[in-house]
């Protein structure tokens, strides 16, 4: 029964430190052994990732959740280069939620390349000497004779070859390898990584094929819509359910009491239909009776308030940073500058609704088919909360129309789970309505800074303060998704600087937007730099040039999902220069047009901006945007990385220029897009992106190129008019 | 009483109220999810169909007030010259990241086509600025749109029209 023991077979992998000291990253991948490699069936399983059937498609598993980033065509890329495939005779699947067979699924934090880089090369890089090992006892000969290419083994002495669908059913049979042994490719031997390969899925997409979460379809399938208190933090009184019951073509209305977390469950009613529109039409009619608590008097003015008060007033609840002797710098600077800033909350609104689908089956199990960025999250949540074992709860990974952050939160797993159980035997779907998303996201939370920066008599920057206020939310599961570390640049390189913060109660749930903590922290800290540079006589490529002078690289930590790599000055200098040179910074612009620079580390990612704007009666205008980022060694996907630093940019001049969700009694303001107005295409510049190749492991780009185009945007406004911008979104009139 | 509605040039009966929008009609009566729901308002437009070859939010479009007008879905587009030439060009530029507003984003460019040929760039983002694209893939959208209108494919259909 060689099966019998290949299915008890657990490799794990183990990604080595890679060359150029960068990265050390490990993902342990355990690699379950061929599902049913059963003798004569027509395809051989060689691992967890890799099917090849007798005809010669390679079929191989895309782990992650796929949102828009591109994951689902790029990790299968590297194991298919690994492997010698020939990407035409490649076919991908999704896989469904399973740590123990996959890993980690996650899509967030521009974490998947870093993550993935080494291993599903290996994944690929083991299932070639699987395929080799075949040919070599077929033919007697020793495998190290044996090469491959482009699907085939081949034999060079004697010319002749197989195809992998003819080794497929031996190759199940061969001992996997230590993946953390096999040989990978030297780089300039790739021949999928680094080419620009199209979407997967772009072929279904554009015929409207079904493929989102929102378009599972089962048999007997009916639809919820989940009405939540406007106010968050209130607790359900009562409701007319009966009213919405008798409405035409309703099927059920119940009440779901929640869990006090609000990331899993709150209070609301369900209302269910055979169509989702027939369910939000008897919404309508809803009468609930809410307890608001202390939450009701809040707001986004209150908040306001209560921070500017914090920051010209009180002393900082906590220290953050501290180094060299702060005060001192102060009394004998030459120069003090001393400013504050601000930014609103902000929503995602993926364009895909949030939604799920679930399936209670008679043994109490729950089946979902979940848009989430985090499904294993969200299946041990789930289990949790009903009561189960993880494994009773099976999650099916469906594409996301967008994530952004939104979909690392599965209230909405928790929310269709619990009404699906009081419906065992029939699939549930719940959608929000888009007003839904707007006023039951987890929001990019609102921040204050009050700056103060001293120069010395040479414009040297001696001391550096920062007191933030910032949000807490009482009770179990809240986090603060926009922390700020003790290591925000520039902390290590001013000789005397302080970082403490304030934090200000609240209900509003917050969580993480595409760059969290950065895609503020990035205006607030560059436009400050800027502020300093400008009092010292230099421009803000200068300042930061001077102030990384002579800097090393620091070491490499540990970080949230494995080793870090430090801060590295070389990687700054390099994207700061080449956007300057792209730019032709320090050119004589048009008249009534200026550059604005940013740039900022993020997500293991070194990106440099240059923003063109103009002021035209009464609008700002976005000319040009030149990026250069750093992201490793490798880009992997071209077509890929240039879209998402295209779209992260778009999405940072978005912010700046219109976004803000605003608090009211206790409730989020606007509803749609007429008030939540996302970018539309008039607004597109002319983006031209460049990538700095460094010696370091690739690292994602669904995020660093996102923050520094907000402060690089305020900086040419200053340029422009001299009007310093200090709070987001900006206000077009402050500029006049 | 069913409501029937010219779709794809079949005629469909529709059991449901006549004020349903024809978005959650072609959704969940009949099955058909290439139109997209975004904003319920008629805002973003990831759920634009065609009726009589004009771009329209079907999201805000009651299937009673239809009549005799002919329905085009996302699921029909590859059936015209100019519609499949979109497709192409989609794939080509490798246009979208999460692809959910792109049915509703190739109906409007499609539209824009019919009756504007040889659109110039700030007509293309008039046409287009009704369609949302939260991952901002609007540098290749226009690029796709152009190049089809260059290879003259719209301007062909027009003639023959």
């Amino acid at each position: 029964m060689p099966e019998a023991i290949a299915l008890s077979r657990r490799t794990l992998l183990k990604a080595s430190v890679l060359s150029g000291g960068g990265l050390a990253l490990s993902a342990a991948i355990p690699m379950v052994a061929r599902a049913a490699a059963v003798t004569g069936e027509a395809q051989g399983t060689l691992n967890a990732f890799v099917t090849i059937a007798a005809d010669n498609t390679i079929t191989i598993v895309g782990k992650n959740p796929e949102i828009g980033q591109g994951i689902k065509t790029m990790l299968p890329m590297l194991i298919a280069d690994e492997m010698d495939a020939d990407w035409d005779q490649v076919k991908i699947v999704q896989g469904d939620t399973d740590a123990a067979k996959y890993g980690p699924q996650l899509a967030g934090g521009s974490f998947a390349t870093p993550m993935n880089w080494m291993p599903m090369r290996q994944v690929g890089a083991g299932a070639r000497q699987m395929l080799l090992a075949a040919a070599s006892r077929r033919w007697g000969i020793d495998s190290a004779k044996l090469t491959t290419k482009l699907g085939k083994v081949i034999d060079p002495a004697s010319g002749r070859s197989l195809t992998y669908g003819e080794l497929a059913n031996d190759a199940a049979g061969v001992a996997v390898p230590d993946l953390a042994k096999v040989p990978l490719k030297n780089p300039k031997d790739f021949h999928i990584i680094g080419r620009a390969i199209g979407g997967i899925d772009s072929p279904k997409i554009v015929r409207g094929e079904p493929i989102f979460g929102v378009d599972t379809q089962l048999p007997g399938m009916v639809y919820a819509a989940f009405e939540r208190s406007p106010v968050f933090g209130a607790k359900l009184v009562s409701a007319n359910l009966d009213v919405v019951k008798a409405q035409p073509g309703v099927i059920d209305a119940f009440i779901v009491k929640g869990n006090g977390n609000a990331e899993e469950l709150v209070d609301g009613v369900a209302v269910i239909a055979r169509n989702w529109w027939i369910a939000d039409q008897a919404r309508q009619k809803l009468e609930i009776k809410w307890d608001n608590g202390q939450w009701a008097s809040h707001s986004s003015k209150g908040y306001d308030a209560a921070a500017r008060k914090l920051m010209a007033d009180a002393k900082p609840q906590e220290t953050l940073a501290s180094h060299g002797d702060v005060d001192a710098a102060f009394a004998s600077a030459a120069k003090v500058l001393d400013a504050e800033y601000s930014y609103p909350f902000l929503a995602h609104v993926p364009m895909e609704p949030m939604n799920c689908t679930a399936l209670c089956h008679a043994d109490g199990s729950m089946e979902m088919w979940a848009p989430s960025q985090t499904p294993q999250g969200g299946q041990t949540g789930v289990a949790k909360m009903l009561g189960l074992t993880p494994d009773k709860v099976k999650v099916h990974i469906t594409r996301m129309g967008g994530g952004f952050g939104r979909r690392l939160t599965n209230d909405y797993m928790h929310q269709v789970a619990a009404i699906a159980k009081q419906m065992p035997g029939k699939p549930v779907q719940m959608i929000f309505s888009r007003e839904d998303d707007v006023r039951g996201d987890f929001y990019r939370p609102a921040g204050w800074h009050r700056l103060r920066a001293a120069l010395d008599d040479k414009g040297k920057l001696i001391g550096y303060d920062d007191h933030f206020i910032t949000f807490e939310i009482p009770g179990p599961g809240a986090y603060n998704p926009a922390a700020m570390s003790k290591d925000e640049f520039p902390a290590k390189f001013v000789p005397n600087l302080r970082y403490a913060q304030t934090k200000m109660q609240t209900a509003v749930p917050m969580g993480a937007l595409r760059a969290p903590t950065s895609n503020a922290m990035a205006f607030v800290m560059q436009s400050f730099l800027d502020e300093v540079a400008q009092a010292a006589g230099k421009d803000l490529p200068t300042l930061l040039l001077e102030i990384v002078d002579g800097a090393e690289k620091e070491p490499d930590s540990m970080g949230f999902m494995g080793p870090s790599p430090g801060f590295n000055p070389a990687r700054l200098r390099a994207v700061t220069r080449k956007a300057l040179e792209m730019s032709g910074w320090g050119k004589t612009m048009p008249a009534g047009h200026a550059l604005g620079f940013g740039y900022y580390f993020s997500h293991m990612g070194y990106f440099a901006e240059v923003v063109e704007a103009s002021l035209e009666g009464g609008r700002i205008n976005v000319h040009n945007v030149w990026a250069a980022g750093d992201v490793g060694s490798q880009i992997i996907n071209p077509h890929g990385a240039l879209n998402q630093v295209q779209g992260s940019i778009i999405d940072g001049i978005g912010q700046a220029l219109a976004l803000a969700i605003e608090i009211e009694g206790g409730a989020v303001k606007q509803s749609n897009f007429h008030d939540y107005p996302i970018p539309r295409m008039p607004v597109t510049p002319k983006i031209e992106v460049e990538f700095v190749k460094s010696d370091n492991s690739p690292t994602g780009l669904g995020e660093p190129a996102l923050p520094p185009v907000i402060p690089a945007l305020t900086n040419a406004l200053f340029a422009l008019t001299g009007k310093r911008i200090r709070s987001l979104p900006i206000d077009v009139k402050q500029l006049a | 009483m069913a409501v029937k509605v010219k779709i794809n040039g079949e005629v469909r009966e529709i059991d449901a109220p006549e004020d349903m929008p024809l978005l959650w009609a072609l959704r969940q009566e009949l099955g058909m999810v290439g139109t997209k729901f975004g904003c319920g308002k008629a805002l973003c437009g990831a759920c634009t169909v065609h009726v009589d070859g004009v771009a329209t939010r079907s999201c805000s479009t009651p299937i009673g007030s239809i009549g005799e007008s002919e329905v085009t879905t996302v699921e029909a587009l590859g059936q015209t010259d100019l519609g499949r030439a979109l497709q192409e060009a989609w794939l080509e530029e490798d246009v979208m990241q999460c692809g959910y507003c792109q049915a509703g984003q190739l109906m409007s460019a499609t539209a824009l086509l019919l009756r504007n040929p040889e659109p110039s760039a700030r007509q293309i983002d008039a046409a287009m600025s009704g369609n949302i694209c939260r991952c901002a893939c609007y540098t290749r959208i226009k690029s796709a749109i152009t190049q089809v209108a260059e290879s003259g494919v719209a301007k062909k259909g027009k003639a023959n029209a």
